[in-house]
């Protein structure tokens, strides 16, 4: 009786280890049978990525920087943003590790466009039923409270080791906030403007197009500017599965103890996080100026 | 009698789950109250009839929670009913699929909102085109046609701003362009002035009264506030609770009310300024031929009561003789002028 209520009453360690047997049995006998197609679904991705890589690789130094800087004030017409991003990525570079931020930069861009391109439409459906809600917002809140490490492992076996998993990796780990935020956009426009454009006869799409999206803008972008950042952590344990670049540093300097190396790739991230955050959320209030202003 | 523009027949909007299984309930005289208490259900709507001719402001008044603004939202199926239906010239709407719908929505009705519904992300050029660009009118057009009614609104020179940059009455100024600019047969104004200051709103009452000296559409006209709906409504329903409490002129109201509520309503309306020498005028057979020789003021029609009332004061007329382009219409005697002012 008290071994009862000390040891707990697990099930029988035969039956767990025919349970694990079979999930992993099967996962392996689905890798094997459609690995080979969804590897080659991923295919374009991975010309893509491939291309901006070498694309940002091969471009001159004082360009890339130029054309950082240029968005930089377009977004924030600040000229102290644009001379710290200046003297921010020069420092990157002289401490060698343009290559690699450069990597690094290529697979946030990737991965944030993905998940822009799912995420976006994921919201708008989210936004357009309660009941579509009630079954994605679990699904967000499992994405996100899961260790990564966990979903790494399914990838790798799908997948193997290589920049299209590592992609797939950070993507599932990103998208969550740019999804909520649409739809928490969408949702948040003042339904009596929703009311006006369906008393002109709008369908629900010039309804979506000409009023919600647009109202939703703001928040949609503060949903973006989430998804760079989660992706910019994620780049780091994604590196675990063959992702290069500065994660891959990082990781090198845990496993050996290689305290300068470790802090000089940790900001170099932290450089990309900042440049990031500050374009796209200059840019996320930029679209939102016509609420300034204005009197009563 | 005048063409019917709208008829709303037998018409229930209960709020809430299969909200049409208590119609029966409420048919057979379930308050609102008691039928939040058993279903859960809020009852919006209570058997509602009525008839809208066509041209006339058709004013629907009632305090917060007398379900206007819900009623308004059914003449274009913002809202759609529990049990009855909406004839709009002989058409039942509440039987229109979405297709439908929107056809009737961008060629018939045009709606103006108590908090504007301006879309901020517009210019006021691009606002007030916004009905002709859903209905896919190409740009030249719909910009002519929306220029030609900012400046008719007053607002000439404002195109380009923004609505946040414009104040209150400006933007529902751009509200009421905006839905004159589609051409609607209709036009649905939701408590359209009540939330501007008081003497913006008596600008807006007077710029739609001069509107529609010209247009003559049929205007639904919701309101909580009385001295709006006798200003301007041809007709007035008072709705409480759901029910349609009183239908009938300002005068009608005034001078006649049918319950309770109706009276404390119309108890405080300085009546003088409300009643025309028009609404109270009698057919010369009734008068008697011996005041007809007497001492006569002679007043125009349309004046009130409170712009008279001195010269009966200080004349002491016989008779008030009621004028039409000059010509006599009907006849007042001080007896009658004073038990309506004094009632």
């Amino acid at each position: 009786m008290i071994n009862f209520l000390i040891e707990f009453p697990a099930l029988p360690r035969e039956f767990l280890r025919d349970l694990k047997k079979t999930i992993d049995n099967g996962f392996k006998e689905f890798s094997r049978s459609y690995g080979d197609t969804i590897e080659s679904f991923f295919y374009p991705l991975l010309k893509i990525l491939v291309f901006v890589e070498n694309l940002l690789l091969i471009t001159p130094w004082p360009i890339f920087i130029g054309v950082i800087a240029l968005l930089g004030y377009w977004a924030t017409r600040s000229y102290k943003l644009v001379i710290g991003v200046i003297a921010a990525l020069f420092c990157v570079g002289l401490f060698g590790m343009w290559e690699n931020t450069m990597e690094t930069t290529a697979i946030i861009l990737i991965s944030t466009l993905v998940s822009i391109l799912i995420g976006i439409p994921l919201g708008i459906l989210m936004s357009k039923s309660d009941r579509t809600q009630s079954i994605i917002t679990p699904v967000l809140d499992f994405m996100q409270t899961l260790p990564p490490f966990v979903y790494l492992i399914p990838v790798v076996m799908l997948l193997g080791i290589g920049k299209v998993p590592g992609l797939i990796a950070v993507v599932i780990y990103a998208v969550p906030p740019v999804v909520r935020l649409t739809n928490l956009g969408i949702r948040e426009v003042d339904s009596e403007i929703i009311e006006a454009a369906e008393s002109f006869g709008a369908t629900p799409r010039q309804k979506l197009y000409k009023v919600q999206i647009p109202l939703a803008m703001p928040t949609i972008f503060a949903g973006i500017n989430q998804t760079i950042m989660m992706a910019l952590a994620m780049v780091i344990i994604a590196s675990m599965i063959g992702v290069k670049g500065l994660g891959l540093e990082v990781l090198r300097s845990i496993t050996n103890q290689y305290l300068a190396i470790g802090l000089l790739n940790g900001i170099a991230i932290v450089v990309i996080a900042i440049i990031f955050d500050r374009i796209s959320q200059a840019y996320g209030k930029r679209v939102q100026q016509h609420r300034q202003g204005g009197h009563h | 009698m005048d063409k019917i523009k709208i008829k709303i027949e037998n018409l229930y909007k209960i709020f809430g789950r299969n909200s049409k299984n208590s119609i029966p309930l409420v048919e057979d005289g379930m308050t609102k109250d008691e039928l939040l208490e058993k279903k859960g259900h809020v009852l919006g709507l209570n058997n509602i009839n009525m008839n809208i001719e066509e041209s006339i402001v058709y004013v629907v008044m009632g305090l917060s929670g007398s379900g206007k603004s819900t009623l308004i939202r059914h003449i274009n199926r913002l809202i759609d009913p529990t049990a009855g239906k909406i004839l709009v010239d002989e058409q039942d709407i509440t039987q229109l699929n979405p297709q439908e719908l929107n056809e009737f929505r961008k060629n018939k009705t045009g709606m103006v909102f108590q908090r504007f519904g301006l879309l901020p992300h517009y210019n006021i050029l691009d606002n007030v085109t916004f009905g002709l660009d859903i209905k896919k009118i190409e740009k030249t057009i719909s910009q002519q046609k929306a220029l030609e009614w900012i400046k008719k609104v007053g607002l000439d020179g404002y195109e380009k701003r923004f609505p946040q940059e414009l104040s209150g009455g400006m933007q529902q100024r751009v509200g009421l362009a905006r839905a004159l600019t589609n051409d609607p047969e209709i036009l649905l104004m939701d408590e359209a002035f009540s939330a501007l200051d008081p003497l913006i709103r008596k600008d807006m009452q007077d710029i739609l009264i001069d509107l529609q000296q010209d247009l003559k559409k049929t205007i639904v006209f919701i309101t909580h506030d009385l001295d709006e709906a006798l200003k301007l409504g041809d007709k007035i329903a008072i709705l409480k609770d759901g029910v349609l409490d009183q239908e009938g002129t300002a005068i009608d109201i005034l001078l006649d009310p049918k319950t309770d509520y109706v009276r404390r309503f119309v108890e405080d309306v300085n009546r003088s300024r409300v009643i025309k020498a028009k609404n109270i005028m009698e057919e010369q057979s009734l008068i008697n031929p011996e005041l007809l020789n007497g001492q006569k003021l002679q007043v125009e029609e349309n004046l009130v009561i409170e712009r008279f009332i001195d010269k009966v004061i200080s004349q002491k007329p016989s008779l008030i003789e009621v004028l039409k382009h000059g010509k006599p219409v009907g006849f007042i005697t001080p007896d009658r002028l004073s038990s309506i002012l004094i009632k």
